[in-house]
């Protein structure tokens, strides 16, 4: 049957059986796919892979041999290999990156915490400091905390 | 009877397994030492030996070390993982640098509203006692929250059969 052939056996220039290995993962519209994995791999090794698994697999194995085989026609010395090399550097950097960030944060943190018991102490003190009879509302409103009432407050 | 050629004891891993004469300009010698035999059978399960050599003498000469460290490295992934071999790991390690981009946009977004807060005069204490019997201390300056960072990224796994479907491939920077 020459009609209907898929790329694998229109490439291998074969008749096209009905239960062909290749023909449902390498259709007749996209010649280059099939011959991108043939050069990589070979038809023989690419059938014995696809025949190895279960049929519910067998697309996204065609389609991963397609993808290695394209990288490594583009780059024939590390293939896909140059973009797992390349990814962990860039992860490499990254890491980094964020790890000098959040040691920036946390000196941020440890200043502004700082600077918050400063102020607890500072103030702490002020109170301590004041005469009873300073402790008064008018008294406080003198010292910048003000209130609009005349209450005596007691501190323990 | 015809005398055989005594096989050469240094056969390169290669023709030991081919089961062939080793001859002084082998391809594969230089790169398949008899020692390391799986190197280049996994190679030759995945690729063939044929398609292999082609692929050598494609390359330099001096690039053909590194072409057989990566041949060899593909195809041992691909046999651990038959359906998703590499394009597994560069997905995985793609996810990754993701979530790591995310979590340095926010972490940089953290540090820039310090970096603000305290380059602005620092804020004086405001007077906001409430006036009960115990007295509660006026409030502090506002210190930026930076909660919800996400430190928890996802490992990349030796073992490349334990991701799940691949199906974005699309969205990654390598579209291949």
């Amino acid at each position: 049957m020459i009609s209907g052939r898929c790329a694998a056996c229109k490439y291998l220039r074969r008749r096209c059986p009905s239960h062909c290995i290749f023909s449902p993962y390498f259709p007749p519209n996209d010649p280059q796919r099939f011959a991108c994995v043939h050069r990589i791999y070979g038809a023989s090794n690419v059938g014995k892979m696809l025949l190895k698994l279960p049929p519910h697999l067998r697309a996204q194995t065609a389609d991963t041999l397609y993808m290695e085989a394209k990288c490594r026609i583009q780059d024939p010395v590390y293939g896909c290999v140059g973009i797992i090399s390349h990814l962990h550097q860039q992860i490499r950097i990254a890491e980094s990156q964020l790890a000098k960030t959040q040691a920036e944060i946390a000196v941020f943190n440890s200043i502004a915490r700082e600077a918050q018991v400063q102020e607890i102490e500072a103030d702490s003190n002020f109170f301590k400091n004041l005469l009873p009879e300073e402790i008064t509302a008018a008294g406080l409103r003198s010292y910048g905390y003000g209130s609009p009432s005349t209450q005596t407050f007691k501190f323990n | 009877m015809k005398g055989h050629e005594p096989r050469s004891s240094s056969s390169c891993a290669a023709c030991k397994l081919l089961k062939r004469r080793c001859t002084p300009k082998c391809i594969f010698a230089p790169y398949f030492s008899s020692d390391e035999p799986s190197k280049f059978a996994n190679v030759h399960k995945v690729f063939g030996a044929s398609n292999v050599s082609k692929i050598l003498t494609e390359v330099p000469e001096e690039q053909r070390e590194d072409t057989v460290n990566s041949l060899a490295y593909e195809a041992e992934a691909r046999l651990r993982d038959p359906v998703y071999g590499c394009i597994g790991a560069i997905t995985l390690l793609q996810r990754k640098m993701v979530e790591l981009q995310h979590d340095l946009a926010i972490a940089r977004a953290c540090l820039a509203r310090y970096a603000a807060s305290s380059s602005s005069s620092a804020s004086s204490c405001s007077s906001s006692l409430v006036w009960d019997d115990h007295v509660i201390m006026p409030p502090y300056p506002d210190v930026p929250a930076c909660n919800g960072l996400n430190y928890g990224f996802s490992q990349t796994s030796s073992d490349l059969t334990q991701y799940g479907p691949v199906n974005d491939f699309g969205h990654s920077p390598y579209v291949l």
